[in-house]
């Protein structure tokens, strides 16, 4: 046990190992984790996981409440909805669309909100203010706004979804990674590459991008809880995926009506979207303690 | 031939109706095999001169010159990409804080077998040992090791030499070493001096040595190139430079060496600062610090007569001729 004790302190952690260090030493974070990674386990194996067809509906079993409450069968273990269908089939089912849209819309957000960051950040005279100033007008709409308005013109449904929300995120990454690559661009490694013969995009995508990422992985963490948010808010609003695709903001728009009757049709999909945000900002969050740091613990 | 011709360098920094000539009309001249000296205080322009000839002076700077020669190659007509080989292969830089020369994200090895690979087009197993090779020519100990460390788990003299191990890997034929040991304690300071002078001998390299220390230049640099406000000074055999100084500046630079003022409770210094953008004078950039300035001083400006920049070079008893 010593000797481990004096080999681990000899020895510098690894850059991956020093991470994970910080990152479990929150509980919180780990619960997150466990729970997320929960949610990736059902939505990749939702089809084997969900008792039911999520879309498939029992005429003779509409809004069956859940197993726990008078009147709830084992049948359907979180009761049926308005029409039939098994609710935690689609809950299930719900997550995997959720974690689709905020996924793509995340990396639709993210690759080109770097790339024009970087080209702002290099080419500042003109390109660059010229940028700069499209992401103002950008962020000078409210985001959900600005989806509605995209969403408007192209139509409701799942692919313009993800390019609605995706549209609206991207200003941050943009600012977020100029931002970071201003702060690296003037130093003296940059210069050297410079000096060895770098070109500007072997310069952009090699030597800085790499020493921006911190802030840019937690963004993004963050931004998926954001798109899942959206999701449901446009769902809600009849403008996100439609009926009868199992999406939580669908599924509480459409048991709006039943929230007296049968609370429990609001309710499940309303906690699915809480528990599913609330644990990517707490792995957010520990991401962003373990990645940055000045906020990294001494010792 | 000489290997690097520089004519009246200008670089300007500014507002086009009011610019600053932070480098003011320097010319230069290096031959092969040859170690150019510059001194000067901060902000003579020793450091953006060089910047000015690698092309790394951006907007708001603004770089002219007559003539930018590199071993036969005409940088003021080259094309970005032109350049970038030439410069890349061929002149290598070293710069003053090590730590934040090399890029903290890659090993490096990585950093070092990253030129190997584009300029001399090395492979597998014989980029390795040239890697391998290059850090035991910088006397690293356990280059193997040291490949796979990040800039951070190593220490700022070993940082110093992976970056030299870096600038000397495609065998450039100029390597310029801008302040190279300033952010380093003195041990060090003279192990990374010895390792580059004996680079330069082994290897018959170039080199311009940009540095604030006169006493270490003395000793290597053949020639001297003394800057102030963007301007050279004078410029002369190092030994000729240090027996009797001509211009004033000069003599005021090594009037200020510590070995120079044995038994003085103070140190002698030049009184006032280098002139910014707003107070520079009309006439002898110097006049408002030089100790024998005289009204011609304030009128004109000299121009670099037999390498001194003075109306009134100082004689052998370093005092001013007048004639």
């Amino acid at each position: 046990m010593a000797e481990k004790m004096t080999d681990n302190t000899s020895q510098p952690l690894g850059p991956l190992r020093e991470f994970w260090t910080t990152f479990k030493s929150s509980k919180g974070t780990v619960i997150a984790l466990a729970i997320f990674l929960l949610m990736v386990f059902l939505a990749v194996f939702a089809g084997w996981v969900a008792p039911y067809d999520p879309v498939e509906q029992y005429r003779d079993r509409m809004l069956v409440p859940p197993v726990w409450q008078v009147g709830g069968s084992s049948q359907h273990w979180l009761g049926t909805d308005e029409a039939g269908r098994d609710l935690l089939s689609r809950l299930i089912f719900g997550a995997r669309i959720s974690l689709l849209i905020a996924s793509v819309s995340v990396f639709l957000s993210l690759i080109p909100g770097v790339v024009l960051g970087l080209f702002a950040a290099f080419y500042q005279r003109l390109l660059g203010s010229s940028i700069m100033r499209v992401m103002d007008i950008m962020l000078a709409l409210p985001g959900l706004l600005l989806a509605i308005c995209i969403i408007t013109i192209l139509g409701p449904g799942l692919i313009n979804t993800m390019l609605a929300i995706a549209v609206g995120t991207m200003p941050t990454y943009t600012r977020l990674t100029r931002a970071a690559a201003l702060a690296e661009i003037n130093k003296e490694y940059v210069t050297a590459s410079r000096v060895a013969g770098a070109g500007p995009l072997r310069l952009m995508f090699m030597t800085i991008l790499p020493n921006c990422m911190a802030p840019l992985i937690v963004n993004a963490t963050l931004g998926f809880s954001s798109a899942i948010l959206e999701t449901a808010a446009l769902g809600f609003l009849g403008l996100g995926v439609q009926q009868p695709t199992p999406e939580w903001g669908t599924m509480l728009s459409a048991a709006r009506d039943y929230i007296q009757r049968a609370p429990w049709v609001v309710t499940l999909p309303g906690l699915a979207i809480l528990v599913s945000v609330l644990a990517i900002n707490l792995m957010g969050d520990g991401l962003r303690d373990a990645l940055d740091p000045r906020l990294k613990r001494v010792g | 031939m000489a290997l690097l011709t520089i004519k009246n360098l200008r670089v300007e920094f500014g507002a086009t109706a009011h610019p600053f000539p932070a480098v003011d009309g320097v010319d230069l001249q290096v031959d092969r095999g040859e170690m150019l000296g510059i001194v000067g205080e901060s902000g003579s322009g020793k450091s953006v001169a060089m910047m000015a000839l690698m092309g790394l002076i951006e907007f708001p700077g603004l770089v002219s010159a007559d003539q930018l020669q590199f071993d036969g190659h005409d940088l003021l007509k080259a094309s970005a990409p032109q350049k970038r080989r030439v410069i890349g292969k061929d002149i290598a830089m070293v710069f003053q804080d090590a730590q934040s020369s090399l890029n903290p994200s890659y090993t490096v090895g990585y950093q070092i077998k990253e030129s190997l690979k584009i300029h001399l087009g090395l492979q597998g197993d014989a980029l390795q040992r040239r890697a391998i090779e290059l850090m035991e020519l910088v006397e690293i100990p356990d280059p193997q090791a040291r490949l796979n460390a990040y800039p951070h788990q190593l220490s700022g003299g070993m940082n110093q030499r992976v970056m030299i191990a870096m600038a000397i890997s495609c065998n450039p034929k100029l390597l310029i070493a801008d302040e190279p040991t300033t952010a380093l304690d003195v041990t060090i300071q003279s192990q990374i001096m010895d390792l580059l002078v004996r680079l330069q001998r082994d290897q018959q390299m170039a080199m311009i040595m940009i540095t604030h220390d006169l006493a270490v230049i003395a000793e290597v640099a053949q020639r001297i190139c003394v800057m102030y406000a963007g301007q050279v000074v004078e410029e002369s055999l190092s030994a000729a430079l240090f027996d009797a100084p001509r211009h004033p500046y000069t003599q005021a630079l090594l009037a200020a060496i510590p070995q120079h003022s044995k038994g003085a409770r103070r140190l002698s210094a030049l009184a006032g600062m280098v002139p910014g953008q707003y107070d520079r004078p009309l006439g002898c950039l110097m006049s408002p610090r030089c100790p024998y300035v005289k009204e011609a001083c304030r009128i004109a400006r000299p121009a670099l007569l037999q390498g001194v920049r003075c109306i009134t070079p100082l004689n052998s008893e370093g005092l001013p001729q007048h004639g």
